[in-house]
């Protein structure tokens, strides 16, 4: 899986982007996000506060209830302002 | 329907030209130029770094013209939204919309500058005189 990082998430994460091996068991984004939260103290600060994040899977806007599999592009960004 | 997300200025009466408007018999033509501000917040603004998703941004720029398409008789639309770091008083947006008759594309215009504020995956860090930050919609949805 590709995860993609925008605007102060990437900063924070301190990387434009990541592939990962998805673990079976993670099968929504609300669970990656626990799962790459532990990959870092970088990961855990821009990704804690999840009322602050938006989410895309293959480029479509999601919830964080979507179910993802391994080929999907996760993108995780602050919410957008356009315009 | 055309979109265009480039780091590059662009010019109104150029993009115009391209729309051929006596060609597509529009008698409206609505343009939305959206620029940096130069104080913002209250802050005097030094530059404006507008970041953006590529793949996605195209999408939903193309999903939101063609929704103004299936809402109002347009004869032709563009929209034009610029990336990387610009300065104050410069362009960053530009929508046009056209139809035979004005109403259509007063509103298309207006919802597609709507859409934009909330759908479109970009950006924007703003530098002011001491600081570094990236806006919140809240400060840009009603600018």
């Amino acid at each position: 899986m590709k995860v993609v990082y925008f605007a102060w998430v990437r900063e924070r994460v301190g990387i434009n982007y990541e592939i990962i091996e998805l673990p079976e068991d993670i099968k929504s984004i609300e669970t990656l996000l626990s799962f790459l939260s532990l990959k870092s103290p970088a990961h855990k600060d821009a990704l804690s506060n999840r009322k602050l994040l938006k989410f895309s899977v293959n480029f479509e806007f999601v919830e964080i209830t979507q179910r993802i599999k391994n080929d999907d592009e996760v993108a995780i960004f602050p919410p957008v302002t356009g315009g | 329907m055309v979109v265009k997300i480039q780091r590059e200025d662009f010019n109104i009466s150029d993009e115009l030209e391209l729309l051929n408007l006596e060609k597509n018999n529009s008698g409206g033509c609505v343009t939305f130029l959206g620029k940096v501000r130069s104080k913002n917040n209250n802050f005097i603004v030094k530059s404006l770094e507008i970041e953006h998703y590529p793949i996605m941004t195209q999408k939903q720029l193309e999903s939101i013209e063609s929704q103004a398409f299936k809402k109002w008789q347009l004869n032709s639309s563009l929209i034009i939204h610029r990336y990387g770091k610009l300065l104050p008083g410069d362009n960053i947006v530009l929508v046009i919309t056209t139809s035979t008759y004005r109403q259509s594309s007063f509103k298309a215009n207006e919802f597609i500058v709507e859409q934009l504020k909330t759908r479109a995956t970009f950006w924007k860090l703003e530098e002011t005189l001491n600081k570094k930050y990236w806006l919140k919609p809240e400060q840009t949805l009603n600018n």
